[in-house]
């Protein structure tokens, strides 16, 4: 009996210590609702996407994920018209540069504010662009993927870093102009300016919260609180926060915007990794949009009324062909008769998604440099046998690499894509022997670095309209990929690069793909895939682009 | 008791010590590496060579590995590759996450598993228990990520009684304080949040208690088909005492003892279980973390959360130890 009372007591002193720890709890914790938020005006859109945004500067960024929140904070110099890869006035309402293509002049739009409130001007653009060359650490400067692709080097390059800075000095002649100074001349400019790494940031936020700090922990990497938390922009929406233990990227209208101000109050981006959850987050109406829908969903989405939005294709698969392991492969006829081989047709038909195209040569079409008079190789069996007995590779046996566990806007279903190929080849009597291979388990490491295969499959998105980006980056130099060191066609491809003028520029570059496709064929090019996002009808005005740069400004909802 | 506690504590640092070394050297033998995985499209050699070299992993396997174990030592488990912020604060971040769908799925299991299984004994080769036994075995037979999708497509999409996916609505607008959305909505007031939340749980929570219902049932239905035949039950019901007297006292509380042993392994397989539905659901916890750092080949991540997982399966062990001494007196006098 003492024993029960004992117990029942023991029993009411835990109630009440919980109670009374959870009265102090809900003491101390206050709601912060409306804090932050507009009206209702405008509405909000929510749009699924795969994963999270590494940081919000956009110089320390490279992926997709972190572009797109990015694009709608941040402006560049130069930016692409809506739905093309085509230059385009952005924070400069115009450019030019001297012959040499070494001094670049942008004369700036006028009456732009940054969202904290100070003036962009030359003196802001200069700042910017002495950020990026003068920075500091190697830890930051190995971050800097864009810039250093495109400036090549920085004023004193640290860790591993060793190309010569492109970047000389920059001026602010006056409020509305900045000249840019560079050493040489390269091919990528004007249009590199467009890319969203090199948007300008207000250099008030960017001195405030101590931007250039990336510090390396143990194997990582830790950025400020501007990369973080005060993103500092011109662009049509600011940064609202980010909600980690919820996954959603929020953004508001800046209603000091200097152009056409946005008409949503909100755009919420909400972190989906699953391509199945997002389907069904747009199906139960809890999203209203999500981007890269799988191919195989496009038709039931669309039966379902949902907006499927291809965007035009701005990227190239290619079948690689590495001569170092096989000297078969060194014979250009061969690599011709695995051309003739290939049933490309039929791939882009049956495996690819709608909207795909067989590529001709190693760029898109919308590329300057894109020629229509390359050589052909249209699937013809008979030829490939005819140009193997000549090359006396009757018996040749090759090793086809391809990736697993990935899908990339050029490649959705590399299995498949390799099946299909490698039984083209089998028809014309070459022995294939696939090799799959995880795509983040060394199969980068394996045809890249080691050149372990003699096909294999990879691509390429192109970053922003220019051939270098495309065929300078495949065949400009040697590399392990494709196992062949000819000068001739690396000199042919820089002095393209090396030309100033616009329409020799181009030229020169259409020479560079008829010689590609005739002379060295070092590679077969397969076909352009163009990837898509989805909406509901609710939704207006989200125009694909095809280097993925969709601006959400102009969109409205119902 | 109390030194118990502490000796078993203890056991557990030799323990977490090897499997570190052992999953230092796992993960760094895997194929590619984060510096590929970090530069994706535009990964060339000589990007990927200059990654590894900031990062410090071009030096040797024994280098890195004590430069870890120093860090680890004074609390800093390093960044994530992926989101760059620190892993502790990542899994500070989605450890509610976890626990609550835990929890939930735990609550449904048991309060659901114990009394169909004692109910299954009693009526046993009834209907009852017939419908009991063939549910528990497709229960354990059907994967989790099937049963989510499964869920997800009557109650979410076609029905739209619950959210497909997430742990809130986004335009909710609620104040998060502890990370468990409905407590946090409770202790802010914001009663929509809190309820929003719970809607939320209602699928993925189903999902995940799935198989340790299925095997909760099935071990306290065979626990007390045993108990009921013992000596002091027959005892018991000789002396004529009242037949719910025998059922709580004699039977159930004797039959529960492996039960709890079955709960405490099956806490520890929640975590297993919650990396799939979690992935289903979109639930932004550690599952979702593990899956994403797997794929990204997030080594400081990787580290802390196995790490982590090897020392919460130590500590539900021990409370299983201890949950005997309470419901066994025998276990604590001795």
């Amino acid at each position: 009996m003492v024993h029960t009372r004992t117990a029942r007591w023991r029993r009411l002193a835990v109630i009440g210590v919980t109670a009374a720890v959870a009265l102090s709890l809900s003491a101390c914790a206050q709601s912060q609702r409306g804090a932050g938020g507009s009206g209702n005006v405008g509405g909000t859109m929510v749009f699924g996407v795969a994963g999270a945004p590494k940081n919000f500067d956009p110089i320390f960024n490279d992926d997709g994920e972190s572009f797109r929140p990015i694009r709608q904070m941040y402006e560049t110099l130069v930016t692409y018209k809506p739905g093309t890869a085509d230059l385009a006035p952005g924070l400069a309402k115009s450019w030019e540069s001297t012959p040499d293509g070494k001094t670049w002049t942008f004369h700036l739009q006028q009456g732009v504010k940054f969202h904290d409130g100070t003036p962009f001007n030359a003196a802001a653009v200069c700042f910017n662009f002495d950020r990026w060359f003068n920075m500091k650490g190697a830890a930051a400067q190995s971050q800097m993927i864009y810039y250093g692709d495109v400036f090549e080097g920085f004023a004193h390059n640290e860790g591993d870093t060793t190309g010569q800075p492109l970047y000389k000095s920059c001026e602010a002649k006056d409020d509305g102009t900045a000249v840019i100074n560079l050493n040489k001349y390269k091919g990528a400019l004007p249009a590199a300016f467009g890319l969203t790494s090199l948007s300008i940031s207000s250099p008030d936020a960017l001195k405030k919260y101590d931007a250039d700090k990336v510090t390396q922990s143990g194997d990582s990497f830790e950025y400020s609180s501007y990369a973080t938390e005060h993103p500092t922009g011109t662009g049509p929406f600011k940064f609202g926060g980010f909600d980690k233990a919820n996954g959603t990227i929020t953004l508001v209208r800046n209603d000091d915007y200097w152009g056409q101000k946005a008409k949503l109050d909100k755009v919420i981006f909400k972190i989906i990794p699953d391509e199945n959850a997002r389907k069904q987050e747009l199906r139960s109406g809890t999203i209203d949009g999500y981007d890269y829908p799988s191919p195989a969903d496009y038709k039931s989405l669309k039966d379902d009324g949902f907006n499927v939005a291809v965007r035009p294709a701005f990227n190239i698969l290619y079948l690689g062909i590495n001569q170092k392991n096989n000297p078969a492969l060194r014979d250009l006829r061969v690599r011709q008769a695995i051309a003739y081989a290939l049933d490309r047709d039929s791939l882009v038909r049956n495996k690819l998604p709608e909207g795909a195209t067989v590529a001709t040569q190693f760029m898109p079409k919308a590329v300057a440099g894109y020629a229509d008079d390359v050589q052909q190789y249209p699937h013809d069996v008979n030829k490939a046998k005819q140009l193997l007995a000549e090359a006396g590779a009757s018996n040749l046996t090759l090793q086809f690499y391809y990736p697993t566990e990935v899908t990339r806007p050029y490649m959705p279903n590399p299995q498949e894509i390799a099946t299909v190929l490698a039984e083209s080849l089998k028809e014309a009597g070459i022995n294939v022997q696939l090799v799959p291979r995880p795509w983040n388990g060394g199969y980068k490491d394996d045809v890249q670095k080691a050149g372990k295969q003699d096909l294999h499959l990879l691509g390429w998105t192109g970053d922003y309209n220019d051939a270098g980006n495309f065929v300078g980056t495949f065949f400009g130099r040697e590399k392990a990929e494709f196992g062949f060191n000819d000068p001739s066609l690396f000199a042919e491809i820089a002095a393209a690069d090396g030309t100033v003028d616009p329409a020799q520029h181009a030229a020169a570059y259409q020479q560079v793909s008829r010689d590609l496709m005739s002379r060295y064929l070092p590679a077969i090019p397969i076909s352009n895939s163009p990837p898509a996002f989805v909406v509901n009808k609710k939704i207006h005005g989200l125009v694909p682009s095809p280097l993925t740069d969709e601006r959400w400004g102009p969109v409205s909802k119902d | 008791m109390l030194r118990f506690v502490v000796r078993r504590l203890l056991q557990a640092v030799p323990t977490l010590l090897v499997l570190s070394i052992l999953l230092f050297a796992w993960l760094r033998s895997l194929p590619g590496g984060p510096a590929t995985a970090m530069l994706g499209d535009k990964a060339t050699p000589a990007k990927i060579a200059q990654l590894n070299q900031v990062l410090g992993l071009d030096q040797p396997i024994y280098l890195q590995y004590l430069r870890f174990l120093r860090r680890v030592l004074t609390g800093d488990f390093g960044n994530s590759l992926v989101s760059g912020d620190p892993v502790v604060e990542e899994i500070g971040r989605a450890f509610p996450a976890t626990i609550e769908l835990s929890v939930v799925a735990l609550i449904i299991a048991v309060g659901l598993g114990i009394p169909l299984g004692y109910l299954a004994a009693r009526y046993r080769g009834r209907m009852l228990d017939n419908v009991t036994v063939v549910g528990t075995l497709v229960g354990v037979a059907v994967p989790v990520f099937f049963l989510g999708y499964l869920l997800k497509y009557v109650f979410a999409n076609t029905l739209g009684w619950f959210p497909p996916s997430g742990r809130q609505a986004v335009d909710i607008d609620a104040t998060h304080v502890t990370g468990f959305f409905v407590l946090d909505g409770m202790m802010t007031g914001e009663w929509d949040a809190a309820w929003d939340a719970l809607v939320h749980l209602v699928l993925p929570g189903l999902a995940l208690a799935t198989i340790p219902l299925a095997v909760i049932v099935r071990i306290t239905r065979a626990s007390v088909l045993d108990v009921v035949n013992e000596d002091y039950v027959r005892t018991a019901n000789a002396k004529g005492l009242a037949p719910g007297t025998i059922r709580g006292r004699h039977v159930l509380r004797n039959a529960l003892l492996p039960v709890s042993t079955t709960i405490g392994l099956q806490t520890g397989l929640l975590l297993a279980g919650a990396v799939l539905t979690e992935k289903v659901f979109n639930w932004g916890g550690l599952g979702s973390l593990l899956a994403e750092g797997i794929d990204r080949k997030d080594y400081p991540r990787l580290q802390a959360l196995i790490l982590l997982a090897a020392f919460v399966y130590v500590v539900v062990n021990l409370l299983v130890d201890i949950s005997y001494a309470i419901i066994d007196p025998r276990v604590r006098v001795r």
